[in-house]
């Protein structure tokens, strides 16, 4: 193992980036400066990353790559980063869509580019902050900071209506967090003054205890994935953010909540988890049935989008609250899988945005006919979407579902309405946008895609079919890492 | 050999991958050069380890390890053996012919390239599927084709009913995959394997299970929810929807994709499970129920029809129903044999279908024909050998696989039994009145081409922007010979093949070891290796038996009507108007689909998104706690009065309270 | 002379000063004085305990009390002074800037 700090690194590589760019080139006249500065920060950034994945050690379910340091001494809080095969994934995850981003608003952004460019940037770095921190505090300081950019780009950047979606965003995941805040004080005072999450990992608690922080943590977390019923402020967020916005939102920031169960609630309170496993399927599968519902009738790409995360994200809690670890494993792998999907989408709807400025879908029609390109890859994506097998979208939910059989025939029922549901929403979005002959001027006069953007949906298809075709690496990553965890939860702490 | 069988679905993927990506740069003969070349490869290979099977050398063994989770193994291999290398047989020669013929179909489509990459994808897709040795990659291929079957349905793009038909025909085929996963689900949490071998290891044992959460009998469980996948595919009814609309496609892919390949998938999955199936009689009662009803009823629908194309199209509903009354008479090896010279009789249909589009200039009226066999010879020669294939004609390969099924049926014990029998006795007749009907029409009688198209008005679809039609007085050609060569080729299997390969396939063990039958108890399959002696014997001794007549008479029927009376079937369906308008509008299936489940759907989405979103979550919950907070701060907000003596009012209010306060304590 | 009547003395000042404020709807410089009053009573009080209690530290925080009101009394006029310039009232009822 190298002797570098990686994870610092992958943290504050990016955020220095931010930092210069916004120094060196704020004015818009150093458009190209800031552009080419943030580039070089991402790449970096990801660069990083890198070793992260070659050189873990999948055979232990420890913390790797650990850094610990004392940061405020008096209430015993520190600066303590590590990953295991659960968090590792995201990190490099997170660096990946980071550049995909940076490149994604390469000529899109004509207005206040070095700010847009370091929001992105900071975000980044500070989500690879979220995933790797071990001290309670800073997690829950990473947890909060990343709301600031993410705020500031759909309030800044983004569409019409965008100062009413920055609040909603920003309220919903507050309040969210602040219960969370009080049950991480209660654990500081029960543990006897102590933020080490992997020793609170280990306290002893009673079931009553259990069950009220597992309610403080589940609001928090529940807002960011979004599970229902606390899903609205997602749609809103996405419609109005820019493109880059969207892709990091639905990409990174959802995985937030998600990764922040296996990491606080079910370790945690593993007794209130299972206490809890009807509550917490019962809304898993109501996200995948009623939201696909909504998905179907949605007349705004980007909203439809937004609620097949929202369905999506269920299989993901569906997956967690099964308790065995195909579940698991299918949820851990949906996660990265809707990162790339749901990304690739976002980047698709951007790129037909940033030429006719409407994400209506009456507004297109046939625009296979001037976009052949696209066409094809946007149909990869609409498919992934939907669950086709060789695609990442169907990895994790042909796991989960099978996982639900074992536990409950008709929990696996519901969930894999999504087939029908998931096919649906997404083929008749495409044949309404893409097929047909062309509906308007406007779609007469479109251009295919560039080599800009060819580049960023090529490599996003290369992962989606990647992951689709062999996702054999990333499970044996976590293979170590979630039996550990479901080992643990199965314990118990009574 | 190992490498041997990667070669054969990949080298199709090769094919498809270069023209897809670089056929435009290529150019037209050097991407159906490479297709091709990768499909005969695939064809010759399959040749080789044809004879290495019979020379009894199978295979069963991974390629990769796709994932592992929770002890469960996910991989992707090979399972080579007499079933698999006969469907690859029929996969690759019928590929190669529609690769072929598609040459000429296709020669004036600005989308040329794209159909040969697809044609070639849908061909390793298929392959996937047929050799796979584990539930995962069967799913695999079974979503596979389904999406290059989506793609092929849709690939005039412009037209609006082949992009309603795409979307229909994935969504059927999924509510299919919905059954087919759960099965798959449930072997996986039963049986704690993917694997075929290791499952059928275990079947006598999943037997005596019980579903653990919904008691039901567990082997009836899989394999009917299994049976809900194949009948998605292989277009059963109710899911038989998608099929008719699927001719909205290009000729070629709707002889290889609806007709030999696809969607007999599920017939091939069922044989291949048959060592599940067998131990559920229940489940094989509702794959004959199932089977039967499609057969006859599908078959009637032939009659009203008037695209050529949706005469073909009912007539293969009709026949994947037959195939799966055998399946469910445990005939498994006579459902496969069926399957066989299905593929060959039908694709060569379509592909005549096809032949006689070109020259109709994609007129695919049948009322706008007529007469066309002086100018068609080798068309009409082929298609009448199809036909004949088709009703069953003794000798003809049709024959042989079609009345071994009547006998299996005739033979089952299981419920429904007598129904299945009753239906596919009446289903023979159908078959020769449709089949000769459209021969007639097309090809004898008068001569209907090069007028004003009075025929504008039929009710099955009303797509009429694409038929172009003969000009007034032009004469149709015969195709060139890229077309008529695949056709001729196609038309000696559909001959000779039954005749040569029924003693093998049926009672001469090819398939011991792979189909399991269960003759104890299901005795259809020994009752006819009873009765047969030798091809020749029993192709004379149909000339003598009860389908031959009855074929016979559908023959006449559809003679006086269509050649001697061609007056009589309007005022007959003038006669029995409510039957004819439930037949044209296809017993309504459509019609209730659209309002019930995609209407229905709708309107459920649209309300629980303003009903459940808008007004309670957003509007009840969010916003009105906004707004509660919103009311409180005013209420605060109504104390600040900013008058200054307000405020110092308060203040001494407060002195006093808080000196009442120190004063009580 | 008891220590009551400097007492009541007091207690009168500071109800006359806080009635003032209460029924005062015209004239900010009155409720200034009263506050003025207010701040007299308070000195008087203290006065008074000193005397009585032979404790000279009373008398020192009246200093520092005369001298507090002083500067308050300046800066109190100077801000009516500017405010009157710029609203041409110091009329109590007008001035709500305030209210919530």
């Amino acid at each position: 193992m190298s002797g570098m700090p990686l994870l610092s690194l992958a943290i504050w590589i990016p955020i220095i980036g931010g930092v210069l760019v916004l120094a060196a080139a704020g004015n818009d006249r150093r458009a190209f400066e800031a552009r080419l500065i943030s580039l070089f920060a991402a790449a970096l950034g990801f660069a990083v990353t890198l070793p992260l994945w070659f050189q873990f050690d999948p055979t232990t379910s420890a913390m790797q790559f650990v850094e610990l340091r004392e940061w405020i001494p008096r209430y015993n809080i520190r600066y303590y980063l590590g990953v295991d095969g659960i968090s590792m994934p995201f990190v490099v995850l997170n660096s990946f869509i980071t550049l995909i981003v940076v490149i994604a608003g390469w000529e899109v952004i004509q207005k206040q580019v070095a700010q847009y460019l370091a929001a992105f940037l900071i975000m980044s770095g500070i989500i690879n902050g979220v995933f790797s921190a071990l001290d309670a505090v800073l997690f829950y300081v990473f947890f909060e900071a990343s709301l600031i950019p993410l705020y500031l780009i759909i309030g800044i950047w983004g569409g019409p209506n965008r100062v009413y979606a920055a609040i909603k965003f920003f309220l919903y995941t507050l309040v969210g967090s602040l219960l969370m805040l009080v049950a991480i004080l209660y654990l500081f005072a029960a543990s006897g003054g102590s933020f080490d999450l992997l020793e609170w990992h280990r306290l002893p608690l009673t079931l009553t205890e259990q069950k009220w922080l597992f309610l403080g943590f589940l609001l928090a977390f529940a807002v960011k994935v979004p599970m229902w019923p606390v899903h609205t402020w997602l749609p809103d967020a996405h419609v109005e953010a820019p493109t880059g916005g969207s892709v990091v939102l639905a990409a990174i920031a959802l995985k937030l909540g998600a990764y922040g169960f296996l990491r606080f609630s079910l370790p945690i309170a593993p007794d209130a988890a299972q206490a809890f496993q009807g509550l917490m399927v019962a809304l898993s599968l109501i996200a995948v049935v009623y939201i696909g519902f909504v998905a179907l009738v949605q007349e705004d790409m980007k909203k439809l989008v937004a609620y097949s995360s929202v369905a999506h994200m269920g299989f993901v809690t569906l997956g967690f609250f099964l308790f065995n670890a195909l579940g698991m494993e299918g949820a851990i792998v949906q996660m990265v899988s809707h990162g790339f999907v749901s990304g690739a989408m976002f980047l698709c709807i951007g790129v037909l945005y940033d030429r006719l400025h409407t994400r209506r879908i009456a507004d297109y029609g046939g625009v296979v006919n001037t976009m052949p390109k696209f066409a094809a890859f946007f149909l990869l994506f609409a498919m992934a979407n939907s669950g086709l097998p060789a695609t990442s979208g169907f990895v994790g939910e042909f796991m989960v579902t099978l996982a639900a059989v074992k536990v409950n025939f008709w929990i696996a029922a519901a969930a894999a309405t999504t087939l029908i549901l998931g096919a649906a929403y997404s083929l008749w979005m495409y044949k309404r946008v893409v097929f047909g002959a062309v509906a308007n001027p406007q779609v007469a006069a479109l251009q295919d895609i560039n080599r800009r953007e060819f580049v960023i949906l090529a490599a996003m298809a290369f992962f989606v079919l990647l992951l689709g075709i062999w996702p054999m690496p990333l499970l044996e990553v976590m293979h170590t890492s979630v039996d550990a965890l479901l080992a643990h939860v199965a314990a118990g702490k009574l | 050999m190992k490498l041997l069988y990667t070669v054969v679905p990949f080298a199709p993927l090769v094919g498809a991958i270069v023209a897809g990506l670089w056929g435009n740069r290529l150019g037209r003969t050097a991407t159906h050069r490479i297709t091709i070349l990768g499909v005969l490869i695939a064809f010759l290979a399959s040749v080789a380890i044809f004879f290495d099977v019979h020379n009894g050398n199978t295979f069963n063994g991974p390629l990769y390890t796709w994932g592992t989770s929770d002890g469960l193994t996910f991989e992707v291999g090979f399972l080579i053996d007499s079933l698999t290398v006969t469907m690859m047989l029929v996969v690759t020669f019928v590929s190669l012919m529609v690769h072929i013929y598609t040459i000429g179909y296709m020669a004036d489509d600005p989308g040329y390239c794209r159909f040969f990459s697809y044609i070639s994808l849908f061909t390793f897709s298929m392959l996937m599927l047929v050799m796979s040795n584990n539930f995962l990659q069967l799913f695999f291929g079974w979503e596979a084709v389904g999406l290059v079957s989506y793609l092929l349905i849709g690939f005039w793009y412009t037209r609006p009913t082949a992009i309603y038909a795409n979307l229909k025909a994935f969504l059927v085929n999924r509510v299919g995959d919905f059954g087919f996963l759960l099965g798959i689900g449930l072997i996986a949490a039963y049986a704690g394997t993917l694997d075929y071998a290791e499952t059928f290891a275990q079947a006598e044992k999943l037997a005596t299970m019980n579903e653990a959460v919904t008691g039901w009998p567990l082997i009836t469980a899989i394999c009917i929810a299994l049976f809900i996948g194949a009948m998605g595919k292989s277009a059963q009814v109710p899911l038989h929807v998608w099929l008719p609309d699927s001719m909205e496609g290009p000729t070629p892919i709707s002889a290889l994709i609806h007709a030999a390949t696809m969607v007999t998938a599920g017939i091939f999955m069922v044989a291949r499970m048959s060592p599940l199936f067998e131990l559920s009689d229940t489940a094989l009662s509702f794959v004959l129920v199932i089977g039967a009803t499609t057969a006859f009823f599908m078959g009637i629908l032939g009659i009203v029809q008037s695209d050529i194309k949706r005469v073909v199209a009912y007539s293969t509903l009709s026949q994947l129903g037959y195939m799966t009354v055998a399946l469910g008479a445990s005939a498994y090896s006579v459902a496969i044999f069926h399957l066989m010279t299905h593929a060959f009789f039908k694709a060569l249909l379509f592909l005549s279908a096809g032949s006689v589009i070109i020259a109709m200039h994609h007129d695919q009226d049948m009322r706008n024909m007529g007469g066309l066999w002086k100018y068609l010879p080798v068309t009409w020669l082929t298609a009448l050998i199809g036909a004949l294939a088709l009703i069953g004609t003794p000798f003809t390969s049709g024959f042989y696989s079609k009345d071994s099924i009547l006998i299996a049926v005739a033979h089952a014990q299981i419920p429904g039994a007598t129904y299945a029998y009753f239906c596919v006795m009446a289903g023979v007749f159908v078959t020769a009145f449709y089949t000769f009907r459209m021969i007639f029409l097309v090809f004898h009688g008068k001569e209907r081409f090069g007028q004003a198209h009075a025929h504008h008005d039929h009710a099955a679809h009303g797509s009429d922007d694409h038929h172009h039609g003969l000009a007034p007085g032009e004469k149709p050609h015969e195709s060139p010979k890229v077309v008529t060569v695949p056709l001729v080729l196609l038309a000696i299997p559909s001959l000779l093949i039954g005749a040569f390969t029924i003693d093998a396939m049926l009672f001469g063990g090819w398939f011991a070891n792979v189909i399991f039958v269960d003759e104890a108890r299901h005795g259809s399959i020994a009752a006819l290796r009873e009765e047969f002696h030798g091809a020749l014997a029993m192709g004379l001794h149909g000339l003598t038996s009860l389908p031959f007549f009855i074929a016979l008479a559908g023959v006449a029927l559809a003679a006086f009507f269509y050649l001697v009376r061609p007056d009589l079937p309007d005022r007959i369906a003038a006669r029995v108007r409510w039957l004819y308008t439930i037949l044209v509008n296809h017993y309504y299936f459509d019609r209730f689909n659209e309002i019930v489940f995609a209407g229905g759907a709708r309107r459920l989405g649209r309300w629980l998104w303003q009903i459940g979103d808008r007004t309670v979550i957003d509007g009840a919950m969010v916003n009105g706690s906004a707004q509660i907070v919103g009311e409180v701060a005013e209420a605060g907000a109504a104390l600040q009065s900013g008058r200054l003596y307000h405020y110092a009012f308060s203040m001494i209010l407060g002195i006093a309270v808080l000196l009442l306060f120190l004063y009580l304590v | 002379m008891t220590l009551t009547h400097y007492l009541l003395l007091a207690g009168a000042l500071f109800v006359i000063s806080v009635v003032g404020i209460f029924l005062n709807r015209k004239n900010l410089i009155v409720l200034l004085m009263c506050i003025e009053l207010m701040l007299l009573a308070v000195n008087t009080n203290f006065i008074a305990f000193s005397h009585f209690l032979g404790d000279i530290h009373g008398q020192v925080f009246v200093f520092f009390i005369l001298t507090v009101a002083a500067a308050e009394a300046g800066i109190g006029l100077a801000i009516l002074v500017v405010l009157f310039r710029h609203r041409q009232s110091i009329h109590v009822d007008d001035l709500t800037e305030l209210r919530g």
